[in-house]
């Protein structure tokens, strides 16, 4: 379907479709048995300038939006949702400082970002601390001009790779989530190690590790906001980044649909390719009907968080749910119509369905989702009332 | 240092189908790309002018469409593009390209040409040295490696048959280079935005100061006869029977047929 992309915007989806193609396609498989970072391709993207596409032009970026950055997302995911897990969770880690960093933060670290020298990441997960963000137990303790952060970040993407990491840390613990605040922490911090690095199901070419501070001194002038602020940075980050969430979703629900019609054409059984059968051609019509509505709802709602709307919490949530349970139901039947070969690892099918899987977990499970649409509407019904 | 690529638009022949009647390529529907080879030309007047600083400019000769070969050169970082074009051109074999291409170059002025070795659609490899010899200035053939470049020489590694020859020439000079050279970069966001913006300026053949009758099929000694796709050779044979057995009647049939 035509989405009136603008110029620009299928420059963007063209050169994202290129790389895909040209540089993340050959390697994926390779990435995905060594559980390799791709740092080749990060640097792909920084030459091609995407690392800026959502910085504003004063600090060497494009000043677009999510819309662009989830077109972005999408056709990398398409491709690899390692590779684009790796790159979302680079704008996961800089919404913070664009949302809420001062003149001199954004002036000293956006400009990095947006030409790739340095990657990001985003530090809110612990262990006791899931579902539940109000759980976190790492502290930032005031002292003279700095802040003194203890206590252990788990499964963060980029963890060990990123030069810059946003962290949700407690500066008054008897508050609870009302006593956190965020933080900029530079890689090489004194105090500041990383743990092992995890072995998972899928997207095993991102980096997901653990963030240890051990009394770790950071200057006071790396706090995002004021203290007490940590929760919003956190909710306003997620709030922005769920919609990439989504795009990825679609991007790798596309690229699963493309080998199963493809696979499908070809494959011939009965005397007919399979194509042909009514039983394949209805899954196929699903399956295409889920990407549209998933990739519709998910552009829109990356342009209504671009028209500067203040409340996008529902909207990005169902963005996220949507694409993302669409995505693990359209990779499961793109394997199913393949079959045997789709088991196999000779296919790209059984990697993408793999993947797909932790678009339902994280940046929020998709029971969460729920619950944040359900708050809403109960919210929007005592409103109207 | 002042760089000119010279590319060619091509028909991306992986997505070639050849008309068996004519002999000739079916073009209709076939995507054009910049030849292969050029890309890497491209990549290596990039990489010396990020290195040396200076100005790359892309030259092509071809139909008003061959104007999307420059934009993507410009989108891959390249700073200009220059189209020599007009009905005059058509038909041109080696020679009249390479004049042609020779008087844009000197229109535009330059210290190194950089071509790829050859085009993968008449495979010639001849249009490169040929320029070189209508500028009257040296050249080095199938490039792997620029190991100096100026001011005033370049010292390059020449790929032979057997082994590699260092030349060392005077600027100005043309290269062509081979693929072992570099790996060609992808687009940039902000090269594609200007190659959109991007002014391709064109030349005619009174504009680089030749005549009609000296480009295009007028100029060109290269007569096509007749194209025709070789008959295929029949007679294949599958040897059954265990390996043992099969080595045996391979080596019998050899030397029955004098090959052994």
């Amino acid at each position: 379907m035509d989405y009136f992309l603008s110029e620009e915007q299928v420059m963007i989806k063209e050169l994202a479709r290129q790389i895909a193609v040209e540089k993340v396609v050959p390697v994926r498989q390779e990435l995905d048995e060594k559980e390799e970072f791709p740092w080749d391709i990060m640097r792909v993207l920084a030459s091609s300038d995407l690392f800026g596409l959502f910085i504003p032009e004063e600090f060497g970026g494009f000043g677009k939006g999510s819309f662009e950055l989830a077109i972005a997302v999408e056709e990398l995911s398409a491709a690899c949702l390692g590779v684009s897990t790796t790159y979302a969770a680079n704008a996961l880690g800089t919404y913070p400082i664009l949302l809420f960093g001062t003149p001199e933060q954004k002036k000293r670290y956006l400009p990095d970002i947006a030409a790739g020298r340095k990657l990001v990441a985003f530090g809110l997960t612990e262990a006791n601390a899931g579902s539940d963000a109000g759980g976190i137990q790492t502290t930032a303790r005031p002292e003279g001009d700095h802040y003194v952060l203890n206590g252990t970040k788990q499964w963060i993407t980029n963890g060990g790779e990123a030069e810059i990491y946003t962290v949700i840390a407690l500066t008054d613990k008897a508050k609870g989530a009302r006593g956190a605040s965020a933080f900029i922490v530079e890689k090489g911090a004194a105090g500041f190690s990383f743990g092992k690095k995890e072995k998972k199901m899928g997207i095993r070419a991102s980096a997901t590790r653990e963030l240890v501070f051990e009394d770790c001194r950071i200057p006071r002038e790396n706090i995002l906001g004021r203290e007490g602020m940590g929760f919003i940075v956190a909710m306003k980050t997620l709030d922005s980044s769920r919609v990439g969430v989504g795009a990825q979703g679609v991007g790798v629900a596309q690229g699963a649909f493309d080998e199963a019609v493809k696979f499908a054409r070809s494959r011939v059984q009965f005397g007919h390719p399979i194509i042909g059968f009514q039983a394949i051609q209805h899954m196929l019509a699903d399956m295409a009907t889920d990407i549209e509505a998933a990739r519709a709802l998910v552009y829109q709602t990356a342009r209504f968080i671009d028209s500067g709307a203040k409340d996008v919490t529902k909207a990005s949530a169902m963005a996220k749910l949507f694409a993302t349970d669409m995505a693990m139901r359209v990779t499961t039947n793109a394997l199913q119509v393949m079959g045997g070969s789709g088991y196999m690892r000779e296919y790209p099918v059984e990697k993408m369905m793999r993947d797909a899987k932790i678009l339902q977990i994280y940046e929020g499970t998709n029971q969460i989702q729920r619950n944040v649409i359900a708050q809403n509407l109960i919210k929007e019904a005592a409103k109207a009332k | 240092m002042r760089i000119v690529v010279c590319i060619k638009q091509v028909p991306d022949t992986a997505e070639v189908k050849i008309n068996r009647e004519t002999g000739t390529l079916v073009r209709e529907g076939v995507p054009s790309i910049i030849n292969p080879y050029d890309m890497h030309a491209i990549e290596a007047a990039l990489a010396l002018r990020e290195s040396l600083s200076g100005k790359v400019t892309a030259i092509t000769m071809g139909p008003p469409q061959a104007e999307a070969a420059l934009r993507e050169a410009i989108s891959m970082g390249v700073d200009d593009g220059l189209l020599v074009t007009g009905r005059e051109f058509a038909g041109a074999d080696t020679l009249a390209t390479s004049r042609a291409l020779s008087g844009a170059i000197k229109a535009a002025g330059a210290d190194l040409i950089i071509c790829g070795k050859q085009a993968i659609d008449g495979d010639t490899a001849q249009v490169g040295p040929e320029v070189a010899e209508f500028l009257d200035i040296p050249h080095v053939s199938y490039v792997r490696k620029i190991v100096e470049a100026g001011p005033g020489s370049i010292k390059v590694e020449r790929l032979m048959d057997e082994g590699v020859d260092v030349v060392q020439a005077e600027l100005p000079a043309l290269i062509t280079v081979v693929r072992e050279l570099n790996t060609p970069r992808l687009p940039s966001l902000k090269g594609k935005m200007n190659a959109k913006k991007a002014e391709i300026k064109k030349l005619s053949a009174s504009e680089i100061g030749l005549t009609p009758e000296v480009v295009g099929f007028n100029g060109s000694p290269t007569q096509v006869k007749k194209i025709f796709t070789p008959e295929p050779r029949c007679g294949r044979r599958v040897l059954e029977g265990g390996i043992e057995g099969q080595v045996e009647a391979l080596i019998k049939e050899l030397m029955e047929k004098k090959c052994l």
